[in-house]
């Protein structure tokens, strides 16, 4: 399943191969129409950085059991750090040190998390069907009719329904739970099924990462997208005045668990949280405004202001927001309200730490398939590089 | 054989194939059924005819095996900013449709996402309980310039399932559209084992347009052949982990060929069909019809002055999602005992077919 990650140099970049036909209809007087000049040209990536975030996506890494993309990220970081340990969690901390590393030397913290949502397996029915529960927030009205692939070795079910021919008219309106689904992976008894699948195992969706025209579509781009992006940070030749502390936490989806244990071993200065937050930019059916869009696709990084879990560090809020403002990069405030990242727990580690997130708005997350932008995640990883190669401890001064 | 059911089976599911929409999965099976038969012709309304001539002396018996090749889909009805509003093209569930795949066949095909919208955007009526198709959307992940400028999706653009294939355990596979390919395949299974056993009577092999809506296609083929029997190859509720509530009205899958019986099906083709299987030692079941079988029979049993018709069906798990689910035995016992049935069948079994 999972190939070695391609560690050459990067090649030239160009176009992601996997964009929708050439041939696509004559757009119509293009030429007659007033061309708007974008302020920077949307950046691509290169097909390395593609196909280390397809080979992340693809991966399934459930809440507590994030070994699958954990072997990922160690594989594309080893040789672009100088140290690099795996905690008693789980977690991958990296440090990419300062040229005059002490112990005065100011820590930044970069985290994002590695786990996605997902289900483990609680039970076998005698007719060889698997019970299930939710590990985080699944969009539990996503999941009838889906493959899944279950246990470490991706065996292939199907979450099943009842044909809507049987069904009386107030059942086909009654939302399936969780608790009457089951997975079928065709075998006929409990005992045919525990050869293949014990309880405890973990299971997750199928979709496979694709690119699409300027979309990228796949399962858990929340957060394999910030994954993506901290490995590119790493990877990145600059040397900073402080030690680059990289975490790539597990258990976000079910309690930040992870980043608060990270945030305590590393007492940084201050944090930077990646993560892929909803974009709910839909129309209403009767016309409404929709008002409650959280962030929306194509507009750029999505800097968080506040949410359920904290209020984000002011000066290093207005400190992101200069630097894209410096390079002319997009960027949008996500909505204030309910959600939140990593940075719930590591805001508050020891005695706190100044934090903010940047997500990558998309689409439809914990389901089986989200969808992004492309142009949206190049912009964060430029964001992200220019403000770690600008940083400095005047940014925390009040 | 089985490895050749299996990918006749998988090209057969991934083809698009909307009622209306014939065209790649009719191809597909003109292809596939062309070295098998003597004269592949397509008929007005689409449906795909191929005859195998038969060995008796003219004018010969002819029978019609009838398998719908189309689909359930949908249909774009409104294009809205970046997303498409749908309406179904034959019976689609509600429940299954957030965040299933999709390829959305415009001026090019494009891959799509059934959205569900979020709570606060919905009516206040569906906000609880399955939101209905007409509140869901399909995102391209397209912007609206490029969607509507170059008038890439437009109304009435079709839209068919995109899940892959999936390959269970015991030789079960999951798929889209295996109602009907299934039975399509079935028909190839039979047609490939009737050139050991050439039959006396015309053999038909009828892939059928538009039974997702109303069988429209069976109807008019049936008229054209004027075929002398008819048997209608579907697929059947099929038992298991969704359906146990529904035990009586589902079959086992791996349980052979399900026999129709009720007012749709000639009494006497019936007891030839369980005389067959049990030539053949085959295990089967028998399905109680009380009134509309729901397959193209119903229409073919009354073209013309009437046929005697009969309908072969495959136990099927999850039907109209696109994680269906069969048995490859099953099939390939349909094609078996058709083929047993139809290599049986003398000159003068008209003359001994009867109601009681």
């Amino acid at each position: 399943m999972a190939k070695k990650p391609v560690r050459k140099a990067a090649p030239k970049p160009r176009r992601p191969a996997a964009r929708l036909a050439p041939q696509r209809a004559k757009a119509p007087a293009r030429d007659q129409r007033p061309q708007l000049q974008p302020l920077v040209r949307p950046p691509k990536a290169t097909a390395s950085e593609m196909d280390l975030l397809r080979e992340l996506c693809n991966a399934i890494a459930v809440s507590g059991d994030e070994g699958a993309v954990r072997r990922i990220v160690l594989d594309a970081i080893r040789d672009h750090v100088d140290e690099v340990r795996v905690d008693a969690l789980g977690n991958v901390l990296a440090v990419k040190r300062s040229k005059r590393s002490s112990q005065r030397t100011p820590r930044l913290l970069v985290a994002a998390h590695m786990d996605e949502v997902g289900f483990m397996l609680t039970g076998h029915e005698s007719d060889g069907s698997l019970r299930f529960e939710l590990v985080g927030g699944v969009e539990e009205r996503t999941l009838l009719g889906k493959p899944v692939l279950v246990g470490p070795k991706r065996l292939p079910g199907v979450i099943g329904a009842a044909p809507v021919h049987l069904l009386k008219d107030d059942r086909r309106n009654a939302v399936t739970k969780v608790s009457q689904m089951r997975i079928d992976i065709g075998v006929d008894s409990a005992d045919a099924a525990k050869r293949w699948v014990k309880m405890g195992e973990r299971g997750g969706f199928t979709t496979e990462f694709a690119v699409v025209g300027p979309s990228l579509r796949g399962k858990a781009l929340d957060n394999r997208l910030g994954c993506a992006t901290l490995i590119e940070l790493l990877r990145a030749p600059a040397v900073y005045d402080f030690d680059l502390h990289a975490a790539f936490t597990v258990q976000e989806e079910v309690g930040l668990r992870g980043a608060r244990v990270v945030a305590y071993a590393v007492d940084p200065a201050c944090a930077f949280v990646l993560d892929c937050t909803p974009a709910r930019d839909l129309p209403s059916s009767d016309d409404r405004e929709n008002t409650q869009y959280n962030s929306r696709l194509g507009l750029g990084p999505a800097i968080y202001i506040s949410d359920k879990g904290m209020i984000s560090n002011d000066r290093l809020v207005r400190y992101l927001q200069q630097t894209a403002d410096a390079a002319g990069l997009p960027y949008q405030f996500r909505q204030p309200g309910g959600g939140g990242t990593d940075a719930g727990a590591i805001h508050l580690a020891r005695e706190g730490v100044p934090t903010v997130s940047v997500s990558v708005p998309g689409r439809y997350p914990h389901s089986p398939v989200m969808l992004a932008r492309t142009e949206d995640w190049r912009n964060t990883v430029k964001l992200m590089r220019l403000a770690l190669e600008n940083w400095t401890p005047q940014v925390l001064k009040r | 054989m089985e490895t050749l059911l299996l990918s006749h089976l998988k090209e057969l599911t991934t083809a698009p194939g909307v009622s209306g929409y014939e065209h790649h999965v009719r191809d597909l099976i003109r292809a596939a059924w062309t070295p098998l038969t003597d004269e592949p012709h397509t008929d007005r309304l689409g449906s795909l005819w191929a005859i195998k001539h038969g060995t008796g002396a003219k004018p010969r018996p002819r029978i019609m095996l009838a398998a719908h090749m189309d689909a359930i889909g949908l249909m774009v009805s409104q294009v809205e900013g970046e997303f498409l509003r749908v309406v179904p093209i034959g019976g689609i569930d509600a429940r299954v449709m957030p965040g299933q795949l999709v390829t959305v066949h415009g001026r090019e095909d494009l891959p799509g996402v059934v959205a569900e919208p979020p709570a606060f955007l919905l009516p206040k009526a569906n906000r609880e309980g399955v939101v209905p198709l007409s509140e869901l959307l399909v995102d391209t992940g397209l912007p609206a310039d490029t969607l509507r400028v170059s008038g890439l999706v437009k109304a009435g653009d079709v839209i068919s399932f995109a899940q892959s294939p999936v390959e269970l355990q015991n030789e079960l596979l999951a798929a889209k559209s295996l109602d009907n390919r299934a039975s399509v395949a079935a028909l190839t299974v039979c047609l490939e084992t009737l050139k050991s056993r050439p039959p006396v009577w015309d053999v038909i092999a009828v892939a059928t347009v538009q039974e997702e809506v109303g069988l429209q296609g069976a109807r008019a083929s049936a008229f054209a052949l004027h075929p002398d029997l008819a048997v209608a190859v579907d697929v059947t509720h099929g038992s298991g982990p969704a359906s146990k509530e529904y035990a009586d009205k589902t079959f086992p899958l791996g349980g052979g060929p399900v026999l129709g019986l009720g007012p749709n099906i000639h009494p006497g083709l019936h007891a030839a069909l369980k005389a067959a299987a049990d030539r053949a030692e085959m295990p089967y079941t028998v399905e109680p019809m009380p009134a509309h079988s729901g397959t193209d029979a119903y229409a073919i049993q009354i073209a013309r002055a009437g046929i005697p018709t009969m309908v072969v069906s495959i136990p099927l798990r999850n039907m109209h999602t696109p994680v269906e689910v069969l048995s490859l035995k099953d099939v390939a016992r349909v094609g078996r005992l058709l083929a047993e049935f139809i290599a049986g069948l003398s000159a003068d079994f008209m003359n001994t077919l009867t109601l009681d």
